[in-house]
This record gives structure tokens, sequence and C-alpha cells, in this order.
């Protein structure tokens, strides 16, 4: 096992620097438009784009080039004439100039108690509801909720966000109950950032909650067609220790798995609709500003950091399932 | 008469209401298993014999299924109680065991919480008391190194082992029955009869029924006391183990007897089977189920003949029309593999 994780390493680690070539062709060898240009501004003269141009290294070779950036993201780098300093160096904002990094970082804690809340929050409701549809299959509770779910799964999440705004919303919302929009960036403490990030969690859980609803009921009703299931019950279990023991241990194992790369996806910056309708000061509306504005430093530092949480939680949940089904032994 | 039977079953029907009509997987079966007797049950793939036992332990209790009759163990019947007394006799007075044993046992689970579990379901026992009958247990049925292997999962035992396994959950609580279905068909020759043998030694030690189901009367003729052969649903032919082998009075029985490999008679080019498919249970043909299969067909065919005693003695009955005398002429054929449409070949050389 602890040879399987070192080899586990050593790949992400080899997967990170591939990572980061595919990400510096993007953006430094065929970037949209010239990052010079973009960094000056637009009243910029000729003389200024090329002072520029040579102060951000653009006019080294390609090789070059990516040799600084690699060096700038992997190693404790200092880049000579700048104050960065790396590792995870991204460069500057052209925006801010602000580094790439230390925004990423202080946008962190809003998308994190998002990420996390919202995870609470959908398998709070799609355990009990696949399990209690699993049991109940096609009973009239179980059809009203696949069709539920399969509403919530359909519904966009920029739609369903204003629409509990429109309902819920304490600044526009017909029934006023919970914090509205830009309440986080005002709330000062901790209970108060939980509060205003009520809406938005449910907003993001939704559509998560209906798949694995769904997933899980699919999984338990394949589940209680094994064997295994008609011996529990051949033992004399009662059926609530058959379903919430064995059936169960089963059926939740490949959701375990779903959940760690559905949590990486969404810490990379993938709530990004969602921190976008509620203005939640996250790695999502950063992406979706630095893109208005083609921030490049900022979108290539997002972009890479985003790999890194799904390199990393893949391999967290390729080491977990190996605790979960003891059959998966890795050597 | 002898005592009042362990289990009684009368005329237990089981239906189960599909798309395509009612499947009658179990019609009007009715058997009697005496304290410490081993009954073999019989027949091919759909012929109810795991039904009828599921049904047994209430495993085939269903929205769509329609259960009737009687199952009488220890004075209560099976088929009237609720789930939770179901609960307290499955595993405990009753157990069973399944055809294949690495699918039977939770692959997440270690074989000795496995175990554990099934003690402290039906027994108030502390840990350590429940894991050191656990141990106990999995030496009695001959697993080598039993505590050490308590700590192992299903996967890690062999195949033989794992029924071993089986057997040993099974007799946690000292069963008065054990239902054993198909038990060493997923298992290799060799460990069959290992199987084979420590379910008769258990048997012998524990003094408890067994109920023995399967498709290969070989198994059977091990260690059955009495035997019951199945058909669509019904029970064709039943006797002590010696009338069905000695004086086998069903065409069905004739075929399988025939399809078995036999060290006393010359060794057939290919072993001779049953012609036809098993019938629907939906429709199954009217009259006796098995004419439409059965060489010897002849008009009174088309009644439904009743399980009695015909041409057998001393309690062994069957369904079958032709008269006695008929039957002795034309099975001397028939049991050495001239049934339906394969007929004997050449010797192998």
């Amino acid at each position: 096992m602890a040879r399987y994780i070192v080899r586990r390493l050593l790949w992400a680690f080899l997967m990170l620097i591939a990572v980061s070539g595919v990400v510096f062709v993007l953006f430094y060898v065929f970037p949209s438009a010239d990052p010079a240009q973009l960094r000056a501004g637009r009243q910029a003269n000729e003389d200024q784009i090329q002072a520029i141009r040579e102060s951000l290294g653009l006019d080294k070779s390609v090789l070059e080039q990516f040799w600084i950036y690699i060096k700038g993201v992997f190693t404790p780098f200092d880049l000579p004439g700048t104050d960065a300093t790396g590792p995870l160096y991204f460069g500057h904002s052209y925006q801010s100039n602000a580094d790439v990094k230390d925004v990423i970082f202080s946008d962190l804690p809003a998308t994190a108690l998002l990420v996390f809340g919202a995870v609470i929050v959908w398998m709070a409701i799609a355990i009990p509801t696949g399990i209690i549809s699993a049991i109940r299959q096609r009973s009239l509770l179980d059809r009203t909720t696949m069709v539920t779910t399969l509403v919530f799964i359909s519904a966009p999440v920029f739609w369903l966000g204003l629409v509990a705004l429109y309902l819920f919303a304490q600044d526009v919302g017909i029934i006023p109950i919970f914090p509205g929009i830009g309440s986080y960036a005002d709330a000062d403490s901790f209970p108060a950032k939980c509060a205003s990030m009520i809406l938005p969690w449910l907003v993001l859980a939704a559509a998560t909650a209906a798949i694995y609803a769904r997933y899980l009921r699919s999984q338990m009703i394949d589940v209680m067609q094994e064997d295994y299931i008609r011996t529990a019950r051949a033992k004399g279990l009662p059926e609530r220790r058959v379903i919430a023991k064995h059936v169960l241990r089963s059926a939740i194992t490949p959701i375990v798995t779903l959940l760690g790369l559905d949590v990486a996806v969404l810490l990379a910056g993938n709530a990004i609709l969602t921190e976008t309708v509620f203005n939640i000061p996250g790695v999502g509306a950063e992406t979706f500003n630095a893109i208005k504005r083609s921030d490049l430093p900022m979108i290539q530092g997002i972009t890479l950091f985003g790999a890194f949480f799904i390199v990393t939680l893949n391999l967290v949940v390729d080491i977990v399932y190996a605790y979960l089904d003891p059959r998966v032994r890795y050597e | 008469m002898s005592p009042a039977p362990l289990l009684e079953i009368e005329d237990l029907k089981v239906h189960f209401d599909t798309d395509e009509g009612v499947v009658k997987a179990v019609d009007g079966v009715s058997l009697a298993v005496h304290e410490g007797e081993m009954l073999g049950v019989v027949g091919e793939s759909g012929s109810g014999k795991s039904v009828a036992n599921l049904t047994i332990l209430g495993l085939t209790r269903a929205a769509n299924a329609t259960i009737t009759g009687r199952i009488t163990f220890e004075g209560e019947d099976l088929l009237q109680i609720g789930e939770d007394e179901l609960q307290r006799i499955r595993g405990n007075g009753i157990s069973m065991i399944f055809q294949d044993p690495l699918s039977a046992l939770h692959p997440f689970f270690k074989v000795g919480a496995q175990l554990i579990e099934a003690i402290q379901v039906h027994q108030d026992v502390s840990d350590s008391a429940a894991r050191a009958h656990a141990v106990e247990l999995l030496e009695l049925v001959g697993i080598p190194d039993a505590a050490r292997r308590m700590g192992e999962y299903p996967h890690e035992f062999s195949g033989g082992m794992r029924q071993r396994v089986m057997i040993a959950m099974a007799l946690t609580n000292d069963p008065k029955l054990l239902i054993a279905d198909e038990p060493t068909t997923a298992l290799d020759v060799t460990t069959q009869a290992q199987i084979l043998r420590l379910i008769e030694r258990l048997r012998r030690e524990l003094g408890m029924a067994v109920i023995l189901i399967t498709h290969d009367l070989g198994v059977i003729a091990e260690v059955a006391d009495r035997v019951m052969v199945m058909y669509a649903g019904e029970v064709v032919e039943s006797g002590s183990l010696d009338q069905i082998f000695y004086d086998p009075q069903h065409p069905y029985t004739w075929g399988l007897l025939g399809s078995l490999t036999r060290v006393d008679q010359p060794r057939l080019a290919r072993l001779a089977q049953i012609a036809g498919q098993p019938p629907s249970l939906i429709n199954p043909p009217s009259g006796c189920h098995f004419r439409n299969r059965c060489p010897h067909e002849f008009a009174k065919c088309t009644e439904h003949p009743e399980l009695e005693q015909r041409g057998g003695e001393g309690g062994h009955r069957d369904r079958c029309w032709l008269a006695a005398e008929r039957k002795r002429e034309v099975r001397v054929v028939a049991s050495t593999g001239a049934i339906g449409l394969e007929a004997p070949k050449e010797p192998a050389p």
C-alpha cells in the first residue's frame, strides 16, 4: 500500500507538470491577444508596450519562457526584477497587479464554505431520499421523488439561483427569509457568513442532490438483488438492519468516489454560476471576472490551481476506495 | 405412524404475477421432513425446488407473489406469521445455505464479523463470547487456523472454504433444519464430495434435519434418506432413496437417472439427455406437464395425474399414468440412456 501511494504521488507530480505544459501552451504560445498590449491598457504607446513585453519576458524564446514559468510554479524562486516568489507563482494580475496566488488564496475561503456547506446539504438530502425511494420502489412517493429530482437536474443553476432569490431573498424576495445577494461580503462573523450561504448552498446542492439520490437509488436496487442480501435476510436480521448495514454499505461506496471528484471540480472554480448569481467573492466569481477582462495570468493561475485540486483529490479518492472495498488491493 | 414431522408443507402454491402472466413457480407441493432426516429435492432449473424452499423462510414474499397452503414448523404455520416472527426463525430454527458461496457472503465485511452478527441477532451474548463461538464453528466445519481467518474477507477464501463458512454461519444457532440449496453446484468435484461429507457428518453429530436441493441425482445418492423429484412446480415422484434409484416410476426420473455418468455401464460417447425444453410455468401443458417431452405419452396423459401410490410400494408415489408392468418394460431402456432423441452411441474406445 505504501509503495502504491508513493508511486501514485510521483505520477500525480508528473501529471501536474504535464498539465502545466498544456496551460503554458494555451496561455503563452496561443494567446488570444498580445499579453503585453492587454497589460499596458488602451492608451499605451509602442514604447510602453515594448517595455512591458521585456519585463514580462515575452521577448525571450518560448523554451526560455517555459523554463521561467515552470520555475515560478514549482520552485521557491525569486524572479529577477519583481517582488514575486515561487512556488505557485502564476504571474501578476493584469487588472489589479496583485500576485495571482494571493488572490486565489483570498478567494478560497468563500468557495470552500460554499462547497463544503453544499456537500453537507446535498448528502443530507440525497442519502435519505435515495434510500426511501429504493425501498419503496414504484410507490407514489418514489415516483414523485424521481420526477422532482429530474426537474432539479434539468434546471440550470443560474435560473434556479434567480428564482430562489426572487422567492426568498431579504432584499428582493416575496418571502424574505434568507440573506440575499452580496450578503456574504458584508457578513463579519462565521454564523452570519453561514446564514448568507443558505440560499447558495441550496441552489448549488439542488442538482447534485438529485443526481446522487437517483444514483443511490439505482445502486441500492441493484445491491438488493445480490445473493448476500438474501443471506442477510436468511440469517434473521431485521429488514431495517439489512438495508442500513448490508445494502447501504455496498451502495454507498461508488457515491464516495463520485463525491471526491465533485468536490475537487467545485473547489477548482466550477461553482462559477452560483458564485456569480449570489455575488460571492470566491474562485468561481474570480474566474468569471478574469475571463471578462482577459486577465491571462489570473485565468492561467486558476486553471493550474484547479488541476492541482483534481489530481490531488483523485489520488485521495483512489486510496480511500481501497479502504472501502477490501477486494481492491493495490500492489 | 411416525411422530409428527418437524416441518410439514401442505399444498403449497407460490404464484408470481408478472407482465407476461401468472408464473406458477410452485403449484401444489406437499412434503414432510422428520427430525434428523435428510430429504433430497431434485429437479432441473425452474422446477420450483428453490422457490418452494425459499418460501419456507418467507424469502419469496413480495407484492406480486400469491402464496397459499400451509407450512407447519414446530406447530406454527409459517405462512400466517408476521415478518418479525419469521426473523426469529430464520437462521435460528431453520437455516439456509446457497449455491454460490462467493456471492452469498457480503464482500465488504470480514468473515468473523458476519458470523458474529449471525450469532448476536438471535443470542444475547457478549462480543467476546460470540467471537469464541464463531471460532469454534469455523473449526467444526474444518477451517484450519480459524482464529486468524476470522479477520479475513470472503474473497480471501477458496470456493470450498467459503461454502464451509456459509455452513458455519447456518449452524450458529443450532438449527433444527438446514436447507441447502444446491450447496455443491458452484464447486469443483473433489470439493463437492468434501462439502457433502461435511453436511452429512454435521447432520449426524448435531441431529438436525436437512433438505438438500440439487439438480444432480448423483449428489443425493450419497446422502439422502428420502427423495422428491420436482418438475414444473409439482412433485412428480417421491419415495425412499432406494425406491427412487432402483424402482423409479416416472419417465422424468428415468431421464434424470439416464443422464448420470455411471461407472457400471459402458461409457457412452455422449451422455443421454431429456429432449425438449422445460415447460412454461405460465401455460404448462394440460394434463401431465411432462407429456410433451415424454416418449411414452398416450391418450390418458391429457388428464392431470395426482401424486399417489401407483406402481411403487410403501409410500412410493408418482404422477404417471403408465401401468406398472409397462413401466418396468420401458424403463430398462430408459435408464441406460435411450430416453428422448439421444440414442446410445458407440462405446468410446
